[in-house]
């Protein structure tokens, strides 16, 4: 991984957020007829023209586009998201309280579905044909079919509302009581994680079954290597590339995922103010949610070419 | 084609009872009776009642016509449009043709869900809402796919001898090129119709999609999610609806794939 490679990876993922952040603007200004009225309106009912005018104003529609527009950039750069129409208080804060939320679920949703996938994908594909495989793939199927929140909502009704082992949902700070915060982290990083688990247990499969077919593996094996040697060490690492670049495909999923899940558990992470600020039409909370998570996507995407390139090493030289 | 057979009926059978929900003896989905708030399963409502005395199994049978409606909409619209922008792209020369696929790139660079609540904050939910924001959010999907084929087939002879024929450019690329990569573009509609179901539910699951009082399978689950420790069976069937309509859809997506690509149809 060079550093030109890098800086160049890095120049993308700058320009990409530039162009995130413009066509979020633009969004606003996109829409027929008035922004400020359309976000004032209820069922029809034709808001107060002078509420209208005072949100026009906190806003800055009322300036002209370009003036809004630099503004606007200028704000991002300096960390300035403005701040919430229904309370004044600033977006930067919210995000700054809830995003290690967020990520932590998101890494714990990540981290279980690495461990379940990848080496039950490792074994049905050393099993090809047999039951497990049958039935592990079946299961992927499944996993694929049902939605995040439904398999969230069905942990609940199992754990927590039949079986009674597991709590239906909340949050405690890990330095107040350890233990309940991990305990209430499991159900929402397992409903996360099945998307993820089972898309990384076909990956795995697959790339695993193309891996054994090499010449290489016929070579490692004849000069007398272990099988195990033959299998983590020459087959396995091969097969990571592609399982690896699901990863990344799939971490998109994973983010609007979130926002299912958190709603599911009461998990108060980055969520919680989105959808109460998409409900009360709350523009720069939305903007800013919207913004900080799309650039964590692109950030996780670069994250995981460099994990790629690291793999395979001929990916920053192409 | 044997695997296309059982997903595709179920597909079938879902679609037929979405599209004739109105000619089925079935009581009102939206009536309420709360003398039979929460009531078992009984004379005319098998599944029994929600949690404001409306007919279970009515609702499921009104809810996937909302589901699939929205979902049927928003995909044959990100197709017309998708299609006819990768054919532009994928034929034609210059900036424009380039733009025409590339432009659409952009809606990639966000989580599709989180792109859907933007457009729900300024629009306000409803079911024209999420058929606009789906339609966008799968766009690039058909372009793409367009506009790779249309690249592959143009230099085939056949479009060569049409060409030399004298066919007008419109008449090659909808006549000739469009029926030739029709396969891909349909697997295309299928994961398109599929996805727009799963986003559908769960913004409805969030109270952010189909407006209340619809019948719709997302907004099942959210009202029984409340009422879960008294009726946890309300939950399940929508649950259970959903899972099995998009499990039909996948399998009947992959099968699709597997018919239509000349490399694996022989297995």
């Amino acid at each position: 991984m060079s550093a030109a490679w890098l800086a160049r990876k890095l120049a993308t993922v700058v320009a990409l957020a530039w162009l995130v952040a413009t066509i979020v603007f633009l969004a606003l200004h996109m829409v027929p007829g008035d922004p400020a009225e359309l976000l004032l309106s209820t069922g029809g009912v034709s808001p107060d023209p002078a509420s209208v005018a005072e949100l026009r104003e906190k806003l800055g529609l009322d300036r002209p586009i370009l003036v809004q527009y630099a503004a606007f950039l200028g704000g991002l750069l300096r960390g300035d998201l403005g701040t919430s129409l229904v309370d004044d208080y600033p977006v930067l804060s919210e995000i700054a309280l809830r995003l290690p939320r967020t990520l932590e679920l998101i890494a714990a949703g990540t981290a279980i579905a690495i461990l379940v996938g990848v080496p039950a994908g490792v074994y049905a594909a050393l099993d090809r044909g047999g039951r497990f495989d049958r039935v592990a793939s079946g299961v992927t199927a499944l996993l694929l079919a049902v939605p995040v929140f439904v398999v969230g909502t069905l942990l609940v009704l199992l754990f927590a509302q039949t079986l009674r082992i597991m709590p239906a949902g909340g949050f405690v700070a890990f330095s107040q009581d350890p233990a309940q915060h991990l305990k209430l982290l499991t159900l929402p990083a397992i409903a996360i994680a099945k998307g993820l688990a089972a898309v990384l247990f076909r990956m795995t499969r697959a790339a695993m079954l193309d891996a054994l077919a090499n010449d290489y593996v016929r070579t490692a094996r004849a000069k007398g290597l272990s099988p195990n040697r033959v299998i983590f060490v020459h087959v396995l690492r091969n097969a990571l590339n592609p399982v690896v670049t699901v990863l990344g495909l799939h971490m998109g999923t994973l983010l609007g995922g979130t926002v299912l899940v958190e709603y599911v558990f009461n998990w108060p992470g980055m969520s919680t103010p989105l959808l109460r600020a998409v409900e009360g039409r709350d523009y720069p909370m939305v903007v800013g949610i919207v913004l900080t998570i799309s650039v964590l996507f692109l950030l996780i995407n670069l994250l995981v070419e460099m994990i790629h390139a690291w793999l395979d090493p001929r990916v920053a030289h192409s | 084609m044997k695997r296309l057979w059982l997903p595709g009926g179920f597909v079938a059978l879902i679609v037929l009872a979405a599209l004739c929900a109105p000619l089925f003896p079935l009581p009102d989905p939206i009536r309420q009776d709360v003398a039979n708030r929460l009531a078992g399963p009984m004379a005319g409502s098998w599944l029994g009642r929600d949690e404001f005395g409306r007919d279970v199994f009515s609702r499921l049978v009104w809810g996937a016509r909302t589901s699939l409606g929205v979902a049927f909409a928003s995909a044959l619209v990100a197709g017309i449009i998708g299609v006819t922008l990768g054919l532009i792209g994928g034929w034609g020369k210059g900036a424009a043709a380039f733009l025409s696929v590339r432009s659409m790139d952009v809606v990639l660079c966000f989580p599709p869900i989180l792109l859907a609540l933007l457009v729900v904050t300024l629009l306000g939910p409803g079911a024209a809402t999420l058929i606009l924001v789906l339609s966008v959010l799968y766009l690039p999907g058909f372009a793409r796919v367009t506009h790779a084929e249309v690249l592959s087939v143009k230099g085939r002879d056949y479009v060569e001898a049409a060409r030399a024929l004298g066919a007008r450019p419109s008449y090659l690329l909808l006549r000739t090129v469009l029926p030739n990569i029709a396969g891909p573009i349909l697997v295309q509609l299928s994961l398109a119709v599929a996805a727009a179901v799963v986003l559908e539910s769960g913004l409805s699951f969030l109270g952010l999609g189909v407006v209340p009082p619809a019948p719709s399978w997302g907004l099942m689950i959210r009202g029984a999610r409340a009422t879960m420790e008294q009726a946890p069976l309300l939950l399940v069937w929508p649950c259970a609806a959903l899972t099995l309509t998009i499990l039909a859809m996948n399998l009947l997506c992959d099968g699709l794939r597997d018919a239509l690509d000349p490399r694996t149809a022989g297995r």
